[in-house]
This record gives C-alpha cells, sequence and structure tokens, in this order.
C-alpha cells in the first residue's frame, strides 16, 4: 500500500508546465529572444504583451518548435522538447495552438477540421470523433456551422472553429498567437469569450495578444516583452495600475490613452 | 491502342510525379536531391530519346523484358515506362508550384495538431495543391496525348504508326492525316473541357 502511494508521488507531475531556461534565438544578426526565463505552472493564464517586434510570437512559436532555438532548454511537462520527428509529432499533439490567421483546412469542412486531428493523430474511431467535434463545435457556439467551409464563415467563427480543432485533441496547455489581431472590432469579444470561458475551465493557456482587457481579466500573469527580453512580470493589477519599468510605463502610456 | 497507352502512361506520370514532389520539398537532403536532378536531368531529355532508350538500351542492352513474352507486348510495356519517366517531370513541377500556392499556415496548423510530414503533406497541403494546377496539368496530359505517338518509334501500333502505315498503302496523304489529326482533338478536347470543369468544381475557396 504505502509503496503504491509513494510510487505515485515520484510520477505525480510537478506544477510546471512550461519551463524555459536562458531561451535564445537569433533571425540572421536580428537577437530575437534574449535569455528568456519563464515558467508556467499548470492551470495558470499567462499573457504576453508588449510592442511590434519585441519577440511576443517567436517566443509563443518556439514552446512547439514551429520555431527553432539556438540555445537554452524548453521543458513541456517534465520532457525538453524533442527533434523533429515522431516524438515531436507527439508532443505538438499535447500542446494546442492558435494562430493569428486562423489556418482552418480550407478543403475541409468544419467538423472535418475538428476532426482530422483526433482520427489521424489519437486514432480515435471516426464515430467518437464526431461526436467529440459537434461538442466542441457547440461549446465554441457554432455548431450550426458545421457542414460549411471555412472561407463561408466570418472571421470570428473561424477562430472560434480553430480553438475547437485545437481543443479537441485535449491539449494539457494552449498557445494563443494573437488570436483577435486578425480580426474586425465587433468579431473581438466572441472570441475572447470562448477563451475567458477556457480559462475559468483551468486551462493552461499562453495568450499573446493586444487586449489588454482580456489580460485585465483573465491572466493571472502579465509578461511583459520588449526588445527580445522579459522586462517585467507581474499581476495584471500590479503591471497595469503601477508598471515597474520605464519600457511598459512608455508602452502603455501609448495604448491605454485612447 | 493511342487510349490505352495514354490513360496507363497518365495515371503512372501523376502516381511517380507526386512521389517526385513529394521528395523536392521533403526534409532529407538526399531525397530533395534526388528529386531536382531527375526533374532536370528527364524534362530536358527529348521524348524520342528516352523511349528509344527504353527500348534499345534498356530491352536490347539490359535484357529488361517487363515480364512480357512478345516483342509487341514488351515495346507497349515500355513506352508507357517511358512516357511515365518522361511525363512525371512535368507532373512533379506542376505540383511544385501548386503547393507554393497553399499558405505556410496550412502545413503550420497541421504540425501544430501533431500530423507527421508525411500526414501534412498527404492530408492537407497535396489536395490543396492538387487543386489549384488542374488547369497546368490538363495541358500536361494533353501534351502526354500527343507524345504517345512518339511510341512508334519503337513499333507500338499507336495512332501515328497505324498511319503512317496506311499513308504507305493508300498514298491518300492529305485525307489520311487529316482523319488522324480530327481523331488527337476529338481525344484530347473532351481532356481540357473535364479538366476545366473539375478545376473550377473542386476550386479552394480562401
Amino acid at each position: 500500500m504505502t509503496d503504491v502511494s509513494v510510487a505515485k508521488e515520484d510520477a505525480a507531475p510537478t506544477d510546471d508546465l512550461v519551463v524555459l531556461k536562458s531561451v535564445n534565438k537569433h533571425f540572421g544578426a536580428l537577437h530575437v529572444l534574449q535569455d528568456i526565463d519563464l515558467t508556467i505552472t499548470r492551470g495558470e493564464v499567462v499573457v504576453v504583451i508588449g510592442p511590434s517586434g519585441s519577440g511576443k510570437s517567436t517566443l509563443c512559436r518556439t514552446i512547439n518548435r514551429l520555431e527553432t532555438i539556438d540555445a537554452g532548454t524548453i521543458a513541456i511537462d517534465g520532457k525538453p522538447l524533442p527533434q523533429e520527428g515522431k516524438a515531436l509529432a507527439r508532443l505538438r499533439a499535447d500542446v494546442g495552438m492558435v494562430f493569428q490567421s486562423f489556418n482552418l483546412f480550407a478543403h475541409k469542412t468544419v467538423l472535418e477540421n475538428v476532426m482530422l486531428g483526433q482520427i489521424k493523430v489519437r486514432k480515435t474511431d471516426k464515430k467518437q470523433a464526431e461526436e467529440k467535434a459537434r461538442a466542441l463545435l457547440d461549446r465554441v457556439g457554432v455548431a450550426t456551422q458545421a457542414d460549411k467551409y471555412p472561407a463561408q464563415l466570418s472571421g470570428g467563427q473561424q477562430q472560434r472553429v480553430a480553438i475547437a480543432r485545437a481543443l479537441a485533441m485535449d491539449p494539457k496547455v494552449m498557445l494563443f498567437d494573437e488570436p483577435t489581431s486578425a480580426l474586425d472590432p465587433e468579431m473581438i469579444n466572441e472570441v475572447l469569450e470562448v477563451m475567458q470561458q477556457l480559462a475559468r475551465d483551468g486551462m493552461t493557456m499562453i495568450v499573446v495578444t493586444h487586449e489588454m482587457g482580456f489580460a485585465r481579466s483573465a491572466a493571472n500573469r502579465v509578461v511583459f516583452m520588449a526588445d527580445g527580453r522579459i522586462v517585467e512580470e507581474a499581476t495584471p493589477d500590479q503591471f497595469f495600475s503601477n508598471p515597474r519599468s520605464d519600457r511598459a510605463k512608455d508602452f502603455l502610456s501609448k495604448i491605454l490613452h485612447h | 491502342m493511342t487510349v490505352k497507352l495514354t490513360a496507363l502512361s497518365a495515371v503512372g506520370s501523376l502516381v511517380w510525379g507526386t512521389l517526385l514532389a513529394a521528395m523536392r520539398v521533403s526534409p532529407v537532403p538526399l531525397m530533395r536531391g534526388f528529386g531536382t536532378a531527375y526533374v532536370n536531368i528527364v524534362r530536358n531529355i527529348p521524348l524520342t530519346v528516352i523511349i528509344l532508350f527504353c527500348s534499345a538500351g534498356l530491352a536490347d542492352v539490359f535484357g529488361v523484358t517487363m515480364g512480357a513474352e512478345d516483342f509487341k507486348v514488351q515495346g507497349f510495356r515500355l513506352a508507357v515506362l517511358g512516357l511515365v519517366a518522361y511525363t512525371a517531370a512535368f507532373v512533379c513541377e506542376a505540383l511544385r508550384s501548386g503547393m507554393n500556392t497553399v499558405p505556410l499556415g496550412q502545413a503550420e496548423a497541421a504540425r501544430a495538431i501533431g500530423l507527421s510530414f508525411t500526414q501534412t503533406l498527404w492530408l492537407v497541403v497535396l489536395p490543396q495543391a492538387f487543386r489549384s494546377v488542374i488547369g497546368p496539368l490538363a495541358n500536361v496530359l494533353i501534351a502526354l496525348t500527343k507524345n504517345t505517338t512518339v511510341a512508334a518509334a519503337i513499333g507500338v501500333a499507336e495512332a501515328a504508326y497505324l498511319m503512317k502505315t496506311m499513308i504507305e498503302n493508300e498514298a491518300q496523304t492529305l485525307l489520311i492525316g487529316a482523319v488522324f489529326a480530327f481523331g488527337f482533338v476529338v481525344l484530347t478536347l473532351p481532356t481540357g473541357l473535364f479538366m476545366g470543369w473539375l478545376s473550377k468544381r473542386l476550386a479552394v475557396k480562401r
């Protein structure tokens, strides 16, 4: 009995889900990520903000190795990111990603988009996959659009389908790379609401965004980046009411006063 | 004979061309090198030379008979082999330009849900690439139909071979020529129309 419980304790995953240690990356001469250290614990919602070109999107994309890094380590759920190959594909299945440009598969219907990964990666049978896909589409509020093609949907609807597609893989963590930046203003909220619901349900999320309202209301922690470095990390309250660094003060004064 | 030669070569070159295109975008440098070298060598050799090589080189020198017993069947199979080898290079290049029309984000999204390279190519990139190059592929298929005439060079009894025989026997050069030319238009025109219809039907909206 005791042996079992001890073994369980050993096997129990630590609370650190995503750990980046002194990550560096260059695009040619441009040093886009400079000594990034960041730890995200299970269930945490971290919002990454910062001016354009500060490396936030790149940071987001390195976590599932859509961008490779030059130095440092990234570990997800205790396991370091593998090299290109089967192990990497398995890991990516556990890391949901939502893109700025939606990237729904244009030749497949909405339903097929949400089923594809389940069937081909998780090897779920078709019927179960469809059931789950329909449930997820219902959850993000686009159940009635299931048989349409992505191009027939509005941007907001497409992005919600993209979230459902990522959720269908039962990811441990979700990455959002400026999910609302390509949307018309009136569609931003429908996407943010889905994300907020997700945050309330306890999903671990890393969100790169310019939506300060979302950062304020849903984030546990705000990470402010500028020129490839993490300049400041704080709770949303602290960050927005009392930023410590000049760079953050300058950034906030530019975006909050209009 | 012309129709049979065209149909078999078309299927063969589509399959081989797709494989070549996959090689040309694969992450393995050796495969990429092979694909590139193959396309650049094969598409720059005249078809007549390739077909003659298949017959004279492969069959006569190396004794490749393609499992055929008599000379006619062997000639036919070698002609298909030559046509596939040649046309595939063009299919490959058409497909590769089609892949370039598929936004990078499609492949990224596919990889992000855990699909392997092969799955990404097969399930996401190629289906979209195919649809955008149906027009150019129609050109390739029409060219293939007409290229089958080269098989006459190694004694396959396709249309041009028949025409030559008939002209030798009948001496009605113009009339026979016109009939065969019309025959080819009858074969290729529907191909073009069908492919045009297909490309409209399957077009991927973005």
